[in-house]
């Protein structure tokens, strides 16, 4: 009824190739930004900022990374927290290094750091494939986490092997360190998150975009039609350790606010992140956000939630309750939709144009 | 905002509803216990939640809580990660926390500079950052009785006793078998500045987090190098693995030591018999042969408040958790006697802690004669450098190894004064503008 693109016609190419073609979509997103520029801001409590909306973003962040690599291009990678560790590792020695300039410029570089190791660790995926190179990417978790805790350089040889993490500003407005207020990490979150999914919507949905899935789909016709290979991958690569470093970099500075940095990004991270792609949904932007709302959000609201509602849980058999559900809720997920969220929410805006007279 | 303030209000009455408290506004005193029940450390984690809650519960039991004000006990369950840590933190810090125990030296290092510019006091008791001791640097942070690098002063101090002095130290060889992260590092930079003065070898032998129960390798080089003492910087599964590994080399029980975290029951259990003579250092006594474990057996785990198994209470672990909400409850009391004030703020609680003065004759008091040293802490020293024991396993539980003795505190001073000056020079640490409050 609402949700109806009858009238909407398309008069130009541009018009009719853009990436949200219905009108209403457009409208959603603009209310979803508004909604997350202005009410959250304005609205929710500092925990709900702080411990929710900011971590939410980083993984989201993270998994779009992942789901360029895993998603559009088929490659698996177990190294994405070891990819997150490098921008976070780059962005604290770049920070100490050069503290007079401003810490989004290498928050942002970071990222850089991040693709130039993703690449490396990318030069096998030419010859294995599957998952023989998910165990080459698990070699680079591996060798980066040991990285980090043998190599005191990284952490300028701090005693407790921690990223320290003082004040930094923007506009005179602290946005790193401890006085920066929820309001105003989120903001930077925020601004990084959008930008970075802008840019990774356009290039999904162009000609590199169309090259990886081309590889992701069938490799040999690929190369037949004369994509590079190992240039095709090694971009992606590249592209998704960027994404995962800025997300490190992010995680670390925005939301922990430094700390023991090394065991942050362990495998258990890689997994989460993969976990995440996969719920959400393999080769979809939107699925990416689904994916880690459902599962960095989640737990955190029924952990602190539940109690608000009036259901007095705590402690460890909050927890153990807390992992069943969790557990319960991804099984239920993917055996509705194997392609993950994203998949139903297609399926459901499907549902919604034939509302409420489907034949 | 709204939400906030009726989240808040329904977690309070969750909260009140599930403590059997009144719901009525009376004086209370919020302290927020930062517990992990889960996850690979549970374990360890177990007996120190218990002992925390447990200690508290008895005051509002016995005594109906501080000087007159409740206290309100609220578990947050962190799992030992530093995500959850902060999301607890994150979840409390709003409800007027008096204290905060992190109880893990990678949520201390996180919560060091939130909880500076929140003004909230941490206590995080013989963990978290060693350099933290030093108050005019670290205003809000308190790690007593005592700081690793104590620990470890500690432990070549045993060293020489039992070697018969100081200078016979030289050219003996002392092993370092510790969890390869920060926390099992820490003690490295002490001894390397220790065998440099006492001319003995320092054998380093790192354990993988990964590693933890499969030291094979490690036990290896072991002997080969045939230390004459090993010092162990474990923490949950490696320390049981250690001690086995141990047993099954040869390597003679009573010449390992641990750091007090590697000291609980159930690390020395698994060795078995072949455990008989490990030894771990501690600053409290084990055992439930005090008033104050009397105490809480008769008012909260005989009434089945408690979450732990009756045998339980009085192990090691369980009596540090004691031991810890023992120095909260006496700087609450120390700050309510400064202030005045019945139901004191985290501004009052970090006067009450760095005046806190825990004699000989307070002990006693309060059912802990013989239970600890005594301890005093100042606004330069949040530690005390506290005196420290050796305790040794029987076989079936925790005795007395050696007696109290001082750290070489003049040895770790210059370290922990430098290391604190660094935190400062790389964090752009303010200075101290908090004002001394002097003890009574």
């Amino acid at each position: 009824m609402f949700y109806r693109e009858a009238g909407q016609f398309k008069t130009t190419y541009p018009s009719d190739m853009a990436v949200f073609p219905i009108a209403q979509d457009r409208i959603g997103l603009g209310l979803i930004l508004a909604a997350a520029f202005i009410l959250i801001p304005l609205f929710a409590s500092d925990f709900i900022l702080s411990s929710v909306m900011i971590p939410f973003l980083v993984f989201s962040l993270a998994a779009i990374g992942l789901n360029i690599l895993t998603g559009y291009t088929g490659l698996i990678s177990l190294g994405t927290g070891a990819f997150m560790g490098v921008g976070a590792y780059a962005c604290y020695k770049l920070m100490t290094i050069f503290p007079g300039v401003n810490i989004i410029i290498w928050i942002i570089s970071a990222g850089f750091f991040s693709a130039l190791v993703g690449i490396i660790f990318g030069i096998p995926s030419l010859r294995i494939k599957g998952f023989y190179l998910a165990v080459a990417t698990l070699a680079a978790q591996f060798f980066l986490q040991w990285c980090f805790v043998r190599i005191p350089w990284l952490y300028n040889y701090n005693a407790s092997g921690a990223i320290e993490v003082g004040t930094r500003t923007l506009f005179g407005i602290p946005i790193v360190g401890p006085n920066a207020t929820p309001e105003a990490r989120y903001y930077v979150m925020l601004c990084i998150v959008v930008a970075l999914t802008w840019i990774a919507s356009n290039i999904v949905h162009g000609k590199i975009g169309r090259s990886w899935m081309a590889v992701r789909d069938m490799d040999i016709a690929a190369e037949l039609m004369g994509i590079k290979l190992l240039d095709t991958k090694l971009l992606a690569f590249a592209v998704s350790s960027f994404y995962a470093g800025v997300a490190g970099a992010c995680m670390m500075f925005l939301w922990y606010g430094g700390g023991e940095a090394s065991d942050a990004f362990n495998i258990n991270q890689s997994f989460l992140i993969l976990f995440m792609v996969i719920i959400g949904g393999l080769g979809s932007l939107i699925g990416s956000f689904f994916g880690a709302a459902f599962i960095s959000i989640l737990p955190t609201v029924l952990k602190f939630g539940l109690p608000a509602i009036g259901i007095p849980l705590s402690g460890a058999t909050a927890e153990h309750l807390i992992h069943i559900l969790v557990g319960a809720l991804i099984i239920f997920f993917l055996i509705v939709e194997p392609h993950g969220l994203a998949r139903l929410w297609q399926i459901g805006k499907q549902k919604l144009r034939m509302w409420p007279f489907p034949y | 905002m709204k939400f906030r303030h009726f989240a808040l209000g329904a977690a309070a009455a969750v909260l009140a509803g599930a403590t059997t408290l009144p719901v009525q506004a009376q004086d209370t005193i919020y302290v927020p216990l930062l517990t992990y029940r889960t996850g690979p450390f549970a374990n360890s984690g177990i007996p120190i939640a218990d002992g925390m809650h447990d200690y508290l519960r008895m005051l509002n039991e016995r005594d109906g809580g501080i000087g007159g004000a409740k206290i309100v006990i609220e578990e947050c369950e962190t799992g030992y990660d530093t995500k959850k840590g902060i999301e607890c933190y994150e979840s409390t810090k709003g409800k007027n926390p008096v204290v905060y125990n992190p109880y893990s030296t990678g949520i201390t290092l996180q919560m060091i500079p939130k909880a500076s510019a929140d003004k909230i006091p941490v206590l995080s008791m013989a963990y978290g950052l060693s350099a933290s001791a030093n108050g005019n640097t670290f205003p809000w942070i308190f790690n007593p009785p005592a700081t690793y690098w104590d620990g470890a002063s500690a432990f070549v101090r045993h060293v020489a006793e039992q070697s018969g002095g100081f200078d016979k130290l030289k050219g003996k060889k002392l092993g370092l078998i510790h969890l390869d992260a920060p926390f099992g590092k820490e003690p490295i930079a002490l001894l390397e500045a220790l065998s440099k003065k006492y001319g003995f070898e320092l054998k380093l032998y790192p354990v993988a987090a990964s590693d933890m129960q499969n030291q094979g390798s490690v036990w290896l080089n072991i002997r080969r190098d045939r230390p004459d003492w090993i010092y162990n910087q474990g923490w949950g599964a490696m320390n049981p693995t250690a001690v086995k590994e141990a047993a099954k080399n040869n390597f003679p029980m009573d010449r390992l030591v641990g750091v007090w975290w590697a000291g609980g029951d159930d690390d020395a259990r698994g060795g078995g018999d072949a455990a008989k003579g490990y030894k771990s250092l501690n600053f409290h006594a084990a055992g439930t042969n005090f008033p104050v474990i009397q105490d809480i057996q008769k008012h909260v785990v005989d009434k089945g408040l408690s979450k732990a198994p009756k045998d339980k209470v009085g192990e090691n672990l369980y009596n540090r958790g004691v031991y810890n909400s023992m120095l909260i409850a006496e700087a609450v009391r120390n700050a309510q006697k400064i202030t005045g004030k019945k139901a004191i703020t985290a501004e009052d609680m970090r006067k009450g802690l760095e005046s806190l003065n825990i004699t000989d004759a307070r002990l006693k008091e309060i059912g802990m004669d013989g239970f600890a040293a005594p301890l005093k802490l100042t606004c330069e020293d949040h530690n005390g450098h506290n005196k420290i024991y050796v305790a040794q396993w029987d076989g079936t539980k925790w005795v007395k190894g050696s007696e109290w003795m001082e750290p070489l505190t003049a040895d770790v001073m210059p370290l922990l004064n430098a290391a604190a000056e660094d935190y400062a020079k790389a964090n752009n640490w303010p200075a101290r503008t908090e004002a001394c409050q002097k003890g009574s």
